[in-house]
């Protein structure tokens, strides 16, 4: 087959032995010396300059460089009919000839090119060339030389029909001319033309041939090797084209076509030809890859003896042959670890019987010698860069050593058995001899597998060089998982060699990755594994702290837990027993703290109360479990701020649950989500110019967030180590526990000694040697001591106090330290204002100091939780036993114990009935306090009393009374006031009604409060010139809460009064419903003065309408005639005003205005004026003016009212009342609105300014009211029919 | 078709992780574990540059001699892991797309019930059932 040219070819590469290191074969025939003298220079320029290759089928055409095997023609050459072969098929035929005789070619190389002819067209080759070279020097020497072209055009007459560039013509082919050159570039460039023309067309035939026989396959006596045959020439040929790619493809093909035979085999559609793929595999050898190709293989699939094995051995040593002249080592390996993966799965589909161990080791050698075959041709730092392509080959190949080695026998611990060693000398015998190319080669693949399986100490050696170089490839390329994965391997390797110090680094090493990234199963097996090897160790501590960890896993079975829980029994008795030191383990690991729960549930406890603590555990362990002591390290501190912890800022501040939940175990690797960014906005100003220096954002909580990232990457139980017990007095304990499986509750019971903060710091347990610790408790808790001072607090038991009626008031003492002793008593100052009423059974009830708010609606609450002494028990009141019965059933420790009350004089005593420290005691006592009395009578004020030695101060004003009471402690010397504020009932109001001269007085009686009261006993007195008939009814009336009552008389009076009479108003009352007593009320007075109140002027106003109408009528005018009548002589207070004398008479200036209130009425001309009146009985003066009904229908009379006119002393002329009463809206100020009584003084002026001006100095006259009953308005009250104006469209008024 | 489905949170513990009850539990849990290796390679390469058109699907992750392991990784980071006998060549990689596309649906609707803590391990039947449906050999 070797194609032998003449040049030789032996440039293959070194080292390679390539059989056929081929090129395309171009045949020479003719002047054999005449080629052999050009021969170097055409090989030389042939591959020079590139041809694109136009290709069939759409395939991309390509640039490529020809070279060419010139061999010498035979007509053996000439491929007959049926030979496939490609490899030796003469692709171009050239003639060479130097002839430039025509009488020479006419006799020899005629024929000679027509013998040529023939023997190409026999065998229907087109490809051929006739080169007919020149020579100058030729030419000289001959004389009678054609024209130089005339034998190339004869050859091109005599053999190119119809294809003249078949003849070439080469010139000087030898000398370096012009002419030379450019024939030779003529000449190449048709030979390359000429080649590709000729590839294109061989192998499209070729092709379509093949494609041919594909298509036969279902044809029953089709072979796969045949065809293998075939399509491999194909690629052989692309080969020798330096198309690597498109034989790449031929064989990916190949490999495709068999996979696919093998699938279909598997799905029961099993190919003949398959069958001889299915023998035994006797060979085990591994891949060769060294040689381009293995013939030897090649040889069994062309007779078809080839295995499974052997043809992807083949098929694959000829793709990687081809990858790497790609430069693509890195898909060697992708595709190797494929391969190998995918034969072990194809020798099991096709049930290929392979004796055991055999694939191991076929495909380790395999693993090897890729990554030697990669090894010796990449650089080093190329190597490296891509491990993550090679790192998988590692793994495999050490994987499979362990298998081997386990197989044979080499990892136990007894060395290998007889049996083991049949077996490794059966599989070392499939390996067969070494072959040739490694033979000299120190680390193949074929001597370490030999050296590995050849003792146990040369397999652990290469075991472990395999191993630790996988790990670190692993690491090195951030695969800590695979890496970890290999280790355990590893691990497991040195356990079965009893070398359990080497395996625990590897095992806690991948422990730890499974730990953070929460793999529950593979930590559990981890753990066990690493429990042996700790358990060989010795490592008691370590050990039994797995130990405890797997007896509380899960995910194990209960008999493995059960088993671990003995042995640590078993640990901590023997080392308890051997007296060793004690092993601390993490509490956790055995149950967890789920709960706390204080009693009292607000955890605060008074100097030398008890206190428990309820623990609810939750055991993880698999089996009761008895712990000898169960411990709780309390921290102690004293805060020096003292008002933090007085007993009522602990009672009010501290919350009341009593429960403190603590966080279960995050799940395995979720992290708890980091605390959630604060951020403010931060501005810093300069301090001197007040502009902004930077601003910015700043995180409020940075210790948070970095805090959390640095205790995310440790767990829990690996934090535990860091403390060690502290220490100190205040420690709780509990001895001879056993927990149950699940939730337990374990108490501690605390006697409080010194008051302060008690916090829960620590956790302890112990069991034989073994102390558990749980050394961070958290969320904080804490238990706090106080100590308290006796204390007495008074409260009223109603929202508010009433005066005059008996209320109850709840004495509460709070004991505190002090121990209440026998005749120990209580002296309350005697206020006179208020005196105790002795009840017949006083009580006091005295319960332990608690803390909870007596509060009805809650106690339902609290009995569902059955904590009966939270409810504070009260002194029942009367009306209520059922609730007193209800808190003496649920209470139980309350007691109740009788007061004495003894009174003197001065002061009031109680004593108190025996009471322990820190007990609560209390108690009810009525009180009344006394209605302010009318001792003296003032002007109109209540009489003040502060004469009174007491500190009682009232003020009717506000309707409220304050009474001090200073009580006497025996714990203290000093006296305690409490200040009590009561609030009057009732309030009372009188009014003077007039009508003509009779008088009647009104008395309107106002409750004041929420309480309603019967009213009864109603009496008016005054002095003997003054009596009053009642007109109202005599029996005694309710007065319903914030409601008033109405009293009236008539006053009949004597003449001669004086100006003020002393009224006393007094009604009894009692409180709705009844008391039982009504021995401590007082009726309710009321003091005030009559004065002014009989009537010194009649006002009458008239109306009538326009004389020619009957009836007022809407917008047209009417006259108003005002008539002021005197109705008595002067009288004692008409002293006081300014008399003038006119016309003989005495007389007064009066001041009246009519005033509309309604806007009823319109005015016109003057509505006020001033006239001068006699001082005189019956004298009348009546004043007529206009006015103007603005609506229609019955309408009131405007107002008239009445003043007393003071002209200003210093002013001689007489005053123009119309210059400044013109102004119509001057105000005066009702009389009757003034306070009544009081108004003497007070003078008006008319005029808004009025104060003003006269502060001034002006000149003003001024205008005084009269009393309420001095004036009589007759026509008070009185309407008038005005009827609507016909024309009542428009309507308009101005009113000025 | 599938002998394991895993699905791993964004920290690499898992959430829910289920294999043929035939075979050992713990050899899935390993191999699913290792093959995050190289989700996390796979993840880092695909970069940042990508994130828009990012395509979920990682391919194969790595074989071994008798399983393939596939990986899928969601935009919230959480993964998929599916393991397929090797012998099950039927398999294509459109049908193990499909599959991955199958199992996100169905963790999607995990994820929109109001109850689901995200991070909890998944217990819900119906991807559960999604994932039973996968693991029945029906191709």
């Amino acid at each position: 087959m070797e194609g032998a040219g003449p040049g030789g070819t032996g440039n293959g590469e070194p080292g390679v032995v390539y059989t056929m290191e081929n090129k395309p074969i171009v045949t020479c025939a003719g002047d054999q010396s005449l080629f052999t003298a050009v021969y170097s220079t055409l090989t030389q320029q042939l591959p020079r300059e590139p041809m694109e290759w136009r290709r069939a089928y759409g395939r991309a055409p390509k640039m490529i460089h020809l070279e060419s095997n010139f061999v010498q023609f035979k007509e053996e050459l000439l491929p007959k009919e049926g030979n496939k072969a490609l490899l030796t098929f003469p692709f171009l035929h050239i003639y060479w000839t130097e002839c430039c005789d025509t009488e020479v070619y006419k006799a020899t190389t005629k024929d000679d090119i027509t013998k040529w002819q023939n023997a190409l067209r026999a065998h229907s080759t087109t490809d051929w060339l006739i080169v007919v070279v020149e020579s100058e020097s030729k030419k000289k020497n001959k004389t009678n030389i054609l024209p130089r072209t005339s034998i190339a055009d004869k050859i091109r007459s005599d053999f190119c029909n119809k294809q003249s560039d078949r003849c070439m013509v080469l010139v000087d082919p030898l000398k370096d001319t012009s002419r030379s050159q450019e024939s030779w570039s003529l000449f190449l460039s048709k030979l390359r033309t000429l080649l590709l023309t000729s590839f294109t067309r061989n192998l499209g035939h070729f092709e379509d041939e093949m494609r041919t026989l594909r298509e036969k396959r279902t044809e029953p006596g089709w072979s796969f090797c045949d065809y293998f045959m075939v399509q491999e020439e194909l690629a052989f040929v692309f080969e020798m084209l330096q198309q690597f790619e498109d034989a790449l493809v031929q064989y990916d093909e190949l490999d495709a076509l068999f996979s696919q035979y093998v699938l279909n085999f598997g799905a029961g559609d099993g190919a003949n030809w398959l069958s001889s793929f299915c023998q035994p595999v006797q060979s085990w050898d591994g891949l060769a890859l060294r040689k381009p190709i293995d013939m030897e293989k090649r040889d069994l699939i062309q007779r078809r003896r080839a295995n499974l094995l052997e043809l992807r051995s083949y098929l694959f040593s000829r793709q990687c042959t081809l990858l790497l002249f790609l430069q693509r080592p890195w898909e060697v390996a992708g595709r190797a670890l494929e391969l190998l993966h995918n034969c072990v799965q194809e020798l099991r589909l096709l049930e290929v019987s392979v004796p055991p161990g055999a694939l191991d080791c076929w495909v380790f050698l395999s693993c090897l010698e890729v990554l030697q075959r990669i090894e010796g041709c990449c650089e080093r730092a190329q190597l490296e860069a891509n491990i993550s392509h090679t790192v998988g080959l590692w793994s495999y190949a050490t994987e499979k050593l362990q298998a081997l080695g386990s197989l044979c026998g080499l990892v136990s611990e007894s060395g290998p058995c007889s049996e083991d060693l049949q077996r490794t000398v059966d599989l070392l015998a499939g390996l067969g001899a070494e072959r040739p190319e490694t033979a000299n080669t120190a680390q193949s693949p074929y001597k370490k597998l030999q050296e590995a399986l050849s003792s146990e100490e040369s397999f652990e050696k290469h075991y472990l060089d395999l191993a630790h170089a996988t790990i670190e490839m692993y690491n090195s390329i951030g695969r800590s998982r695979s890496a970890k994965l290999v280790g355990k391997n590893l691990a497991d390797f040195y356990m079965k060699k009893s070398l359990p110090q080497k395996a625990e680094p590897y095992l806690q090493g991948a422990l730890r990755m499974y730990q953070a990234e929460g793999w529950a199963l593979p930590l559990t097996h981890t753990r066990k594994q690493l429990a042996e090897c700790q358990k060989l160790l010795g490592q008691t501590e370590p050990y039994l702290k797995t130990c405890s960890l797997l007896a509380t896993d899960n995910n194990l079975p209960q008999e493995e837990r059960v088993g671990h829980c003995h042995e640590i029994l078993r640990l901590s008795a023997q080392d308890a027993s051997a007296g060793g030191n004690h092993i601390s383990l993490p509490f956790g690991s055995f149950a967890h703290l789920t709960s706390l729960r204080f009693d009292p549930p607000n955890a605060v406890v008074h100097v030398g109360g008890s206190l428990s603590i309820e623990l609810a555990l939750l055991c993880l362990l698999p089996e009761p479990f008895h712990l000898e002591h169960l411990s709780g390290y309390f921290h102690y501190s004293l805060d020096k701020n003292s008002y933090r912890k007085t007993a009522e800022w602990l009672t009010q501040h501290k919350p009341a649950g009593g429960t403190v939940h603590f966080q279960p175990e995050t799940p395995l690797g979720v992290r708890v989500a980091p605390p959630i960014l604060e951020l403010s906005e931060m501005h810093e100003k300069s301090p001197s110019e007040g502009g902004l220096v930077s601003t910015g954002v700043i995180c409020r909580n940075v210790h948070m967030l970095l805090r959390a990232q640095d205790t995310s990457s440790s767990s829990p139980v690996d934090r535990h180590f860091g403390l060690s017990l502290q220490d100190g007095a205040h420690n709780l304990h509990c001895s001879n526990i056993v927990l149950q499986p699940g939730l337990n509750h374990v108490t501690f019971h605390a006697q409080a000694q010194e008051p302060g903060t008690y916090t829960l710091r620590q956790l302890a347990a112990s069991f034989g040697a073994v102390e558990l610790l749980l050394p961070h408790v958290y969320p904080i808790v804490q238990y706090d001591v106080y100590s308290q001072e006796p204390q007495l607090k008074v409260e009223p038991l109603n929202d508010c106090l009433l005066a005059g009626v008996p209320q109850k008031l709840k004495f509460t003492v709070t004991t505190g330290h002090y121990q209440v002793k026998l005749g120990d008593t209580l002296q309350l100052s005697n206020a006179d204002a208020m005196p105790i009423i002795p009840g017949t059974d006083t009580t006091a009830s005295i319960y332990q100091n608690s803390h909870g708010e007596y509060n009805p609606s809650a106690v339902p609450l609290y009995l569902v939780f059955g904590d009966c002494r939270k409810i504070a028990f009260w002194s029942p009141p009367s009306d209520d036993c059922s609730w007193q019965l209800l808190s003496l059933l649920v209470t139980g420790e309350a007691s109740v114990s009788s007061l004495s009350i003894q009174r003197s004089d001065k002061i009031t005593s109680i004593s108190l009935p025996l009471a322990p420290p820190y007990h609560i005691m209390e108690f009810e006592l009525d009180v009344v306090c006394l209605l302010p009395e009318g001792g003296r009578l003032m002007n109109g004020e209540i009489p003040r009393r502060g004469k009174e030695p007491h500190n009682s101060h009232s003020s009717a004003a506000s309707g409220v009374l304050e009474q001090r009471v200073s009580v006497d402690c025996p714990w203290s010397i000093y006296s305690t006031i409490i200040s009590l504020t009561f609030h009057l009932p009732l309030k009372a109001q009188y009014t003077i009604l007039s009508s003509g001269t009779r008088k009647y007085i009104q008395v309107c009686v106002e409750n004041m409060c929420d309480f309603s009261f019967q009213l009864s006993d109603s009496c008016l007195s005054s002095t003997r010139d003054l009596q009053f008939h009642p007109l109202h009814t005599m029996e005694s009336q309710s007065l319903q809460r914030q409601q008033c009552l109405f009293y009236v008389w008539e006053v009949t009076w004597r003449q001669g009064l004086p100006s003020t009479l002393p009224c006393s108003f007094s009604v009894s009352f009692f409180p709705l419903p009844l008391p039982e007593s009504c021995a401590n009320l007082q009726p309710f007075t009321y003091y005030f003065h009559l004065e002014h109140f009989y009537t010194l002027y009649t006002v009458r106003a008239e109306i009538l309408p326009p004389a020619e109408s009957e009836f007022c009528k809407m917008g047209s005018l009417c006259s108003l005639e005002v008539c002021i009548t005197r109705l008595c002589d002067p009288v004692e207070t008409d002293k006081e005003e300014t008399l003038t004398d006119c016309e003989g008479y005495t007389s007064t200036q009066l001041f009246y205005q009519v005033v509309d209130g309604g806007s009823n009425w319109a005015v016109c001309g003057r509505s006020s004026g001033v006239v001068l009146m006699p001082v005189k009985h019956g004298a009348c003066h009546t004043v007529r003016m206009e006015v103007m009904p603005l609506f229609a229908g019955y309408l009131p009379y405007p107002d008239v009212q009445l003043f007393r006119y003071l002209p200003h002393h210093s002013h001689s002329q007489q005053v123009d009342a119309d210059s400044w009463i013109e102004n119509d809206s001057v105000s005066v100020e009702d009389p009757c609105e003034a306070p009544s009584g009081r108004s003497q003084s007070t003078s008006l002026s008319p005029g808004p300014l009025s104060s003003t001006a006269e502060q001034k100095g002006l000149p003003m006259p001024r205008l005084q009211p009269f009393h309420a009953g001095q004036i009589g308005n007759s026509s008070a009250g009185r309407q008038i029919l005005v009827i609507p104006s016909m024309d009542d469209h428009v309507l308009e008024v101005n009113v000025t | 078709m599938a002998v394991c489905v895993a699905v791993i949170a964004k920290e690499n513990y898992p959430l829910y992780i289920r294999s043929i009850p035939t075979e050992n539990q713990l050899k899935f849990h390993y191999t699913v574990h290792t093959s995050l290796d190289v989700v996390d390679e796979k993840i880092s390469a695909m970069g940042k540059a990508l994130v828009d058109q990012r395509e979920l699907y990682l391919g194969l992750l790595y074989p071994t001699e008798d399983y393939k392991v596939y990986g899928y990784v969601t935009n919230s980071k959480v993964k998929f892991v599916m393991v397929v006998d090797s012998s099950n060549t039927a398999l294509r990689d459109n049908e193990i797309r499909s599959m991955f596309r199958k199992l996100h649906n169905s963790y999607t609707d995990v994820m929109c019930n109001p109850f689901y803590n995200p991070g909890d391990p998944i217990q819900s039947r119906a991807f559960d059932n999604t994932v039973s449906s996968m693991m029945v050999a029906t191709c």
